[in-house]
């Protein structure tokens, strides 16, 4: 089902602006990842769709249906909270059942469908377990086992593997998609890490600050970044002649051409496939370089050596607002000040 | 911090000994009197009318403010906990009250509260529910004095166990009650059964402010901790040993509720 937040102003207290106007669609059947630093506002955002937090003003709809003042039990949704919240007195099935049993289905009806989840997030065996006999993973997979149970409407995952091992982050990244591929179940993914709302999701939404900074496909929110926030929170950026660039979009030559700058190589650190090269640009700043290691042999590059840095257009589309400082002081660029002026 | 084994040894030897010679010397102590004449002699102690009646008297406040503690415990620990209004600070000293006032002047209070000439005395006495002086009164005192155990108890439980396995519950479908039934209680439960052993053991074993609304009247308003003193106080074979045999009669008793609780309530390495 799809899910429309229209307008939600959220405050913590009296200072702290947790969300501010934020407008999402989520479309039915998606993968929507929620990407932004911690306080950027995207678990509040959830909890809110959830119903364990309440908007200030604003409305959440699932299905076209306003369900601002329902509470969480009313919402037919899943939700998936970072430390498992397993209910640690109860084996891994009762956990999985608690949702069918509290709805008074019929036990025969309930042992299938459990035996039917266990079995697709591969805990058969560890039925008659309680939680902390479990790793963290599967504890996971429990959650979202007992999240399935009731075959929720949407699907509300909040940071769901930011507590477990980069491996073990990784195959049930893959594990999810592959569910959501099957169920095609309307999911929100909240995440601080872009490779992981990259490979997972089809639509990411950027937050920062309480607001939402683009919507869009994960090619398009790398690829054509709305603002500078954007450009630098999905992954590693230079600054050349004050533009704001992918390390990997960078060429070097050792003859000038047309808008080229002049720099000196000061490290060369190989990286296996990739090479990665630190600039101390004329204007003394230092810039990242990102080669492949066929392209550095055939430039021959050694430290100290001068090369001409050739940037690419900049990718940065829009314009981010004042809470762009971070970025906007290291970039130290004439253009960038005057837009912001 | 390196410590050599035999210093380690002494002083472990040092801690259990100050221990046995405060605490369990005087308790062993007892069992001894109470039996150096036999089992049958120490039966006939706590079988004697006054005894009998001493007894269902201390099983009855027990029995009246355990309950009504643990119920207002939990509730109480819960709004400390969860709550974030303002009367909360108010709510949290005033628990304490007990803890911090003498047993005699919370009986003595109940008096001036209850009692002939007291604000509601009048009001009880003339419908026919006399108070101070009487098992009500006693009970009252014992609610009185027990009421912290269990809330001191519970809130840090909960504070650990903390609300996530109730979201979970709520986001799952289970309405507020449900989730208290089937979530909290149990997460929270070593905690309420230790409340209860502590509030058992202070409502069977009170005496201080159950001593002044009492009419000390054998048979009737005397408790098996006023038993205990009025024995002693009697000469003769009556008098000290079977005041012992009172004694271990209250022990024997606190601790059943103590391994009941403990079966009830198994202790967990899985706090969460």
């Amino acid at each position: 089902m799809r899910i429309d937040a229209e307008a939600i102003n959220k405050r913590f207290g009296e200072d702290f602006v947790a969300l501010d106007d934020v407008t999402l669609a989520v479309p039915e059947g998606s993968l929507t990842a929620l990407l932004g630093p911690s306080g950027s506002g995207k678990s509040t955002l959830l909890r809110i769709m959830a119903g364990l937090e309440t908007p200030d003003s604003g409305v959440i709809k699932i299905a076209g249906n306003d369900v601002t003042r329902a509470r969480p039990q009313e919402r037919g949704i899943g939700f998936v909270f970072q430390h498992y919240a397993a209910f640690a007195h109860m084996t891994v099935r009762d956990n999985v059942a608690f949702g069918l049993k509290i709805r008074k289905r019929p036990k025969a009806d309930v042992r299938a469908k459990v035996d039917e989840l266990l079995d697709l997030v591969g805990l058969t065996q560890w039925g008659g377990q309680r939680p902390h006999q479990l790793s963290g993973g599967q504890r996971q997979r429990m959650a979202l086992a007992r999240a399935l149970a009731i075959e929720p409407r949407v699907l509300l995952l909040d940071e769901p593997f930011g507590a477990l091992d980069a491996n073990v982050r990784a195959e049930l990244r893959r594990w999810l998609r592959r569910l959501h591929d099957e169920q095609h179940v309307t999911t929100v993914l909240v995440t601080h890490d872009q490779e992981e709302a990259m490979e997972v999701s089809d639509t990411i939404a950027v937050m920062n600050k309480g607001r939402i900074e683009q919507v869009g496909s994960p090619q398009e929110v790398y690829d054509a970044p709305a603002t500078d926030f954007v450009m630098s929170f999905l992954g590693p950026i230079s600054t050349v002649a004050g533009k704001l660039v992918r390390p990997h979009d960078i060429s070097l030559s050792h003859t000038p051409a047309g808008g080229d700058v002049r720099a000196t190589v000061k490290r060369v650190v190989h990286l296996g496939f990739e090479v990665r090269i630190e600039l101390a640009m004329d204007d003394g700043k230092t810039a990242r370089v990102q080669l492949t290691r066929a392209q550095t042999a055939e430039l021959g590059l050694s430290e100290g050596q001068e090369v001409y840095v050739h940037p690419p257009a900049s990718k940065v589309i829009g314009r981010a607002d004042e809470h762009q400082e971070a970025v906007l002081a290291a970039s130290d660029d004439d253009t960038l000040s005057e837009a912001v002026a | 911090m390196v410590v050599r084994p035999a210093w380690k040894y002494s002083l472990r030897a040092v801690a259990l000994g100050y221990l046995a010679l405060l605490l369990l010397a005087p308790v062993v102590f007892i069992f001894i009197k109470t039996f150096e004449h036999g089992f049958s002699t120490a039966w006939d102690y706590v079988t004697t009318p006054a005894a009998i009646s001493a007894f269902w008297l201390s099983v009855l406040i027990a029995a009246i403010a355990v309950p009504l503690n643990t119920i207002f415990g939990v509730g109480t620990a819960m709004v400390l906990v969860r709550s974030k209004t303002r009367g909360r600070k108010i709510l949290d000293a005033l628990i304490d009250i007990p803890f911090v006032v003498s047993p005699v002047i919370i009986g003595l209070s109940l008096i001036l509260v209850y009692g002939l000439h007291g604000w509601f005395g009048s009001w009880f006495i003339d419908r026919g529910i006399p108070i101070i002086f009487n098992p009500l009164g006693m009970i009252l005192a014992t609610v009185f004095v027990s009421l912290p155990f269990c809330v001191r108890e519970v809130a840090p439980v909960l504070m650990e166990v903390g609300t996530e396995q109730e979201q979970a519950a709520a986001t799952l479908g289970a309405s507020s009650g449900q989730t208290f039934w089937r979530i909290t209680l149990p997460s929270i439960r070593n905690g309420v059964a230790y409340g209860v052993v502590l509030t058992t053991a202070r409502a069977l074993g009170e005496i201080g402010a159950v001593a002044v609304v009492s009419s000390n009247v054998l048979g009737s308003t005397v408790s098996l901790p006023l038993l205990v003193k009025y024995r002693t106080q009697v000469p003769g074979p009556g008098g000290v040993s079977a005041a012992y045999a009172t004694g271990t009669e209250l022990a024997v008793m606190s601790l059943i509720v103590l391994v009941a609780m403990t079966l009830l309530a198994p202790q967990r390495k899985d706090a969460r």
